[in-house]
C-alpha cells in the first residue's frame, strides 16, 4: 500500500515537473507576451497542482497534507492575479499583440503570417 | 461583527494548521498575533461581506470542482500548441460581458478567464472583460458562456434578492 502510494505520488511529481519543463518550452517558443502568459501558466496551474498532489502522496496524511492544500490555494489566488498584472501592464503600455494564425516554429516567426491576418481580429 | 467572527476563526485555524503547536505559551502567542491581525484588518476596513464570502462557500466549492476540470482540460490543449511544429497557433483578443452582478462575481469570473491557461484577462472595465486567446477557438463569446453562468451562480447572490458589491 504505502509503496504504491509511494509510486503514485513520485510519478505525479514527475509528472508535474515534466509540465512545467513544457510550460518552459512554450515560453521560449511563444512569439510574445501574452502567448507566452498562456505558457507560463501550465507551469503554476497544472505542474503546480501535480507536484503538490504527489508530495501530498508522499508525505504523511495529516497536518503536512493541510499545509499542501494551503499552499495550494494561495498559488491558485495569487497565480491569475500576477498574470492580469502582467497582461494588463503590457497592454497599458501599448504592447500590442500579435493577431492570427501562424506557425510557431521558424525563421521569421509572425512577420510574414501576421499583416495579412490581423484584420480579422474581432471588436 | 459576523465578519471579524468569521475571520478570527480562520486565521486561528490557519496559525493552527501552518503551527502544529498547541502548548499554552504558543496558543497564548497565536493569540497575541491573530488578534493583532484582526486588529490590522478592521483598521484596513478588509471585514466586510466581500473579504469573506462564507455565505456563499458551499456553491464556491462546486465552482471550483468544476474549474478544476476545466483548467485539466485547457492545460491538455495548450500542451498540444506547445509541442508538435505542426500546430500553428492562433492568438486572438475579444471582449467578453459577464452576467455577474457582484464584485466578487466579476473577479471570479476574471481570475477564472486568468486560471485557465490558453486565456487572459487583460483588462476589466465594468461587465466588459478584455481576454487574450491563445486559438480563436477559445475566444468565441459562446465558450465563455458557461464559465460566466456558473462563476455568477457561484458568487451573486440569487436575483430576487438585494444586489451585494457596487450599483
Amino acid at each position: 500500500m504505502a509503496d504504491a502510494l509511494f509510486w503514485i505520488g513520485g510519478g505525479l511529481i514527475v509528472a508535474g515537473a515534466m509540465l512545467s519543463v513544457l510550460g518552459a518550452a512554450g515560453v521560449l517558443r511563444f512569439p510574445d507576451v501574452y502567448t507566452r502568459i498562456h505558457a507560463a501558466s501550465l507551469t503554476d496551474t497544472g505542474g503546480a497542482t501535480l507536484m503538490l498532489l504527489g508530495m501530498g502522496l508522499l508525505g504523511p496524511f495529516g497536518l503536512i497534507t493541510l499545509k499542501l492544500l494551503l499552499v495550494w490555494a494561495f498559488i491558485m489566488l495569487t497565480s491569475p492575479a500576477a498574470a492580469n498584472a502582467l497582461a494588463n501592464a503590457a497592454f497599458g503600455s501599448g504592447h500590442r499583440p500579435r493577431i492570427g494564425n501562424f506557425q510557431i516554429m521558424g525563421e521569421d516567426k509572425a512577420t510574414d503570417a501576421a499583416p495579412e491576418s490581423a484584420g480579422k481580429e474581432r471588436a | 461583527m459576523a465578519y471579524a467572527f468569521g475571520l478570527l476563526m480562520a486565521l486561528a485555524v490557519f496559525w493552527l494548521v501552518l503551527s502544529g503547536e498547541t502548548s499554552p505559551f504558543f496558543l497564548g502567542l497565536a493569540a497575541v498575533a491573530v488578534l493583532a491581525t484582526l486588529w490590522l484588518c478592521a483598521r484596513l476596513r478588509l471585514i466586510d461581506r466581500e473579504g469573506s464570502p462564507y455565505h456563499r462557500a458551499p456553491q464556491l466549492l462546486v465552482y471550483l470542482a468544476w474549474l478544476i476540470v476545466q483548467i485539466v482540460k485547457a492545460n491538455v490543449a495548450v500542451v498540444s500548441r506547445v509541442f508538435g511544429p505542426r500546430h500553428a497557433i492562433d492568438p486572438a483578443m475579444t471582449e467578453v460581458s459577464t452576467t455577474a452582478q457582484s464584485r466578487l462575481g466579476r473577479a471570479l469570473f476574471a481570475n477564472s478567464i486568468t486560471l485557465t491557461p490558453g486565456t487572459v484577462t487583460v483588462d476589466v472595465e465594468g461587465h466588459k472583460l478584455k481576454v487574450h486567446a491563445l486559438v480563436r477557438e477559445s475566444a468565441s463569446a459562446e465558450s465563455f458562456a458557461p464559465m460566466d453562468r456558473r462563476a455568477a451562480r457561484a458568487a451573486d447572490r440569487k436575483p430576487r434578492g438585494r444586489r451585494n458589491g457596487e450599483r
